[in-house]
């Protein structure tokens, strides 16, 4: 694994296991009476978001402090960049507080990535959504979701999803998510199909590692599972399509739709849901959507993120702060798991 | 004025001959001339052209001094080797009075490093809704001949015709920034393979095509002549060439960047590559390559585009679009056109200097290296190879897509009516 993650298509096969390798033991201290690890005590995380989102900033928030780290969370809306400070200056502000990671939500797509190349900073920036380029920690919070579910919690483990058939529904032209998934599924060995119409499908998709359908319905019944992709309405008064009742008839995934889908086939959705939109109540309350699930494995997968990143390279229990290192430490870990001894 | 020999310059190319110089003007072109008082400048193996003439040049004086001044605009094109650069109307406030292209105008001729031509805007406030007083600019000390919304498209078809058929009183001519505004609305990088998987808002070849097919058939039918600025797409090329093959009056310029530079390179998410019109596929800069060479593109301009360093240190979406080109334009067109072996010395005069003086009326400019015709030189050392330090650049900006890039050749000495400009590479 690199320093940072900016881009689901940075990671290996081995890099993607690892992590939710990783994730499971993480997802172990939430089962605890006390769901804290020390193996980030001393260490200080900026949770830096330019965009609204509370789910995802909370979840990383989450992780942070189950890991004893000390997090600053620093939001755009009433800060020095609404006084027009950059994004550099911003930046070099927090580390000169003393920051040891980044997590950025931006909404210009690569500003994690100018961050992490551009010089300006030397702390390790994992992406949590920018623009509409990659949300990498959702893709993988997904196939860990997928991996359980389709592969088993016990039985997945040092597993990929090879062979699994996933299909993404939505407005994959102005979604993060779609494209971190696609690249991450495909590292995984599943086979991956877009569902949308035209309009929402970006010129020059065809490089990319999938299969794309304007038709919903074929799809279903060999799809093990479906993930519907939020789908703004403001999207119709730009002509991606005619009315929002047309888009639900056309790719909306109703109960007679779930139906089609295999027995043991999962609905997914990164939230937030636009209920009768893309997803009617019925399927997003079944017993087959995973979107509350989707939300309790996204702790489990940034934790296991900050802790390959920020302190892979040492026993969790450390009560002294190693010297700060800022190249990735995995080649020099020796083991990759947590030890029962180390989750005390 | 003083006499001036250059001696053994390869003229355009062509076999070793001196070059003298007696005040403003080219006395004598021979092997062996005298150099009986004249300072002699020693030549062997450089190429002497004529002073090259830049079409699209932004100078951003008035209004953005801090990016760029006619001043600072004026010695980096006389350090690449330009002895006319037409100023383009974006400023603040816009070029669309006789008052502003005047200032211009006259701030050029002060300085004395490369004369400007101030180029006019075609709608006022280059909001393309009225046109701008076009006679008056032309009437004016300036001059003007040509007008141009770059950086804007004059989008509305009546405002465009209008204005395509109003300088034909006076042979001006309109270039026009082909982008349909609504296929470019958020519109950051080249639409394609490379956008789709950077997530940033595409600016396709369509948006440009069908500007240029719409106004080479608008200056058909109203017979009149049309410049398309920054042709930037393979498409555009197929365009302006079956325009060319109808009879109609139309010109089109390149860049050097997109010459040179794919969209390959945006995957670093480094602003300093983002341009308007985009840099495009390697397919685009093959076909702008061939049709520089087959004369279907008449020019090479720079599309000079000074910015602050601010405006660039930044994320992608928020960074300005342009890069500055006066200084680096002839080593890219010596690198992408005459090393590939596209285009001769003289084909790059031609592309550089004799048809873009000839496309903007600039007088005295564009001429032949032969006794009799203003001596507006510049000589450049080929075999130069070096990286480009942007620190060394004249201009006040140095937004260069082309930093630590090897680049060859290099501009030694640049004559403006016969007083040098640039000496030894270094600004007189």
């Amino acid at each position: 694994m690199q320093r940072h993650l900016i881009s689901a298509a940075d990671l290996t096969r081995d890099d993607a296991v690892l992590i939710l390798d990783t994730a499971e033991e993480m997802a172990r201290v939430a089962d605890r009476p006390i769901k804290k690890l020390p193996t980030l005590r001393g260490r200080t995380v900026v949770n830096l978001f330019f965009e609204d989102s509370t789910r995802t900033r909370i979840s990383f928030e989450a992780a942070e402090k189950r890991l004893s780290a000390d997090v600053i969370n620093f939001t755009a809306k009433g800060s020095s960049v609404s006084k027009g400070e950059s994004l550099k200056d911003t930046a070099q502000t927090l580390e000169a507080m003393g920051v040891d990671a980044v997590v950025i939500r931006h909404g210009a797509s690569g500003a994690p990535y100018r961050l992490a190349t551009s010089g300006w900073i030397d702390a390790a920036v994992i992406n949590a959504g920018d623009g509409t380029h990659q949300h990498p920690t959702q893709a993988l919070l997904d196939a860990f979701t997928m991996r359980r579910r389709l592969v088993g919690r016990d039985a997945g483990v040092g597993q990929d999803l090879s062979g699994k058939r996933i299909t993404i529904v939505g407005d994959v032209l102005h979604s993060r998510v779609a494209r971190s998934n696609v690249d991450l599924l495909h590292t995984l060995g599943a086979e991956v199909t877009l569902v949308a119409p035209p309009t929402l499908v970006p010129v020059g998709v065809e490089t990319w590692p999938c299969e794309i359908s304007y038709d919903l319905d074929t799809t279903l019944s060999k799809s093990d599972a479906v993930m519907m992709l939020r789908v703004q309405r403001e999207r119709m008064n730009a002509a991606f399509f005619p009315t929002e009742r047309e888009y639900s008839r056309r790719y909306g995934l109703d109960g007679d739709r779930m139906a089609k889908m295999p027995e043991h086939a999962i609905v997914m959705h990164p939230g937030p849901m636009v209920r009768g939109m893309e997803i009617t109540a019925e399927v997003a309350d079944s017993d087959r959507c995973t979107v509350v699930e989707q939300v309790a494995n996204g702790v489990s997968i940034r934790m296991a993120v900050l802790y390959l990143l920020l302190g892979g390279n040492e026993p969790a229990v450390t009560h002294t702060r190693p010297p700060v290192s800022h190249h990735h430490p995995s080649n020099e870990r020796s083991a990759h798991t947590i030890s029962a001894d180390e989750e005390k | 004025m003083s006499k001036i020999l250059i001696r053994g310059a390869k003229v355009l190319g062509g076999e070793p001959q001196d070059v003298l110089i007696d005040g403003r003007t080219i006395a004598e072109v021979g092997v062996g001339l005298g150099a009986e008082g004249a300072e002699v400048v020693e030549a062997e193996g450089k190429v002497l052209l004529p002073g090259l003439v830049d079409l699209h040049t932004h100078l951003r004086e008035p209004g953005r001094e801090d990016s760029e001044t006619v001043l600072t605009g004026t010695r980096a094109a006389a350090a690449g080797g330009y002895t006319a650069v037409f100023a383009m109307a974006n400023t603040f406030p816009v070029a669309d009075t006789a008052g502003v292209v005047e200032q211009v105008y006259r701030l050029g001729q002060e300085h004395g490093y490369c004369d400007v031509q101030p180029i006019g805007a075609v709608t006022v406030g280059l909001e393309g809704k009225k046109l701008a007083e076009l006679g008056a600019m032309h009437e004016s000390a300036a001059g003007v001949t040509v007008f141009s919304d770059d950086g804007k498209c004059v989008d509305d078809a009546v405002i465009m015709r209008r204005a395509l058929e109003y300088v034909k009183a006076f042979g001006g001519v309109v270039a026009q920034h082909a982008q349909e505004p609504r296929l470019t609305e958020g519109a950051q990088m080249n639409e394609g393979i490379v956008s789709a998987e950077l997530g940033l808002g595409g600016w396709p070849a369509v948006a440009e095509e069908s500007i240029i097919a719409r106004d080479v058939l608008l200056a058909e039918h109203v017979s009149s002549r049309v410049h398309i600025c920054h042709l930037s797409t393979a498409g555009s090329v197929e365009i302006v060439r079956w325009a060319k093959s109808r009879g109609i009056d139309v010109t089109a310029e390149v860049t050097p960047h997109h010459l040179l530079l794919t969209d390959e390179l945006v995957r670093t998410y480094d602003p300093v590559y983002k341009v308007n019109p985009p840099l495009r596929t390697e397919r685009d800069v093959m076909a702008l390559r061939e049709a520089l060479a087959d004369g279907t593109i008449d020019i090479v301009a720079t599309d000079h585009a000074p910015h602050p360093h601010e405006d660039k240190d930044c994320e992608w979406a928020a960074a300005a679009m342009g890069m500055v080109g006066l200084e680096t334009a002839l080593s890219v067109v010596q690198q992408t056109m005459v090393e590939t072996g596209l285009l001769d010395w003289a084909g790059v005069a031609d592309r550089m200097s004799f048809k873009p003086a000839l496309i903007g009326r600039a007088a005295g400019h564009g001429r032949p290296v032969s006794a009799g015709e203003p001596a507006n030189l510049t000589l450049l050392d080929t075999a130069y190879r070096g990286p480009v330090d942007p620190a060394g650049f004249a201009s006040r900006s140095r937004n260069t897509p082309y930093e630590g890039r090897e680049l060859p050749g290099r501009v030694t000495h640049t004559w403006l009516r016969g007083k040098a400009t640039l000496v030894d590479g270094k600004l007189a």
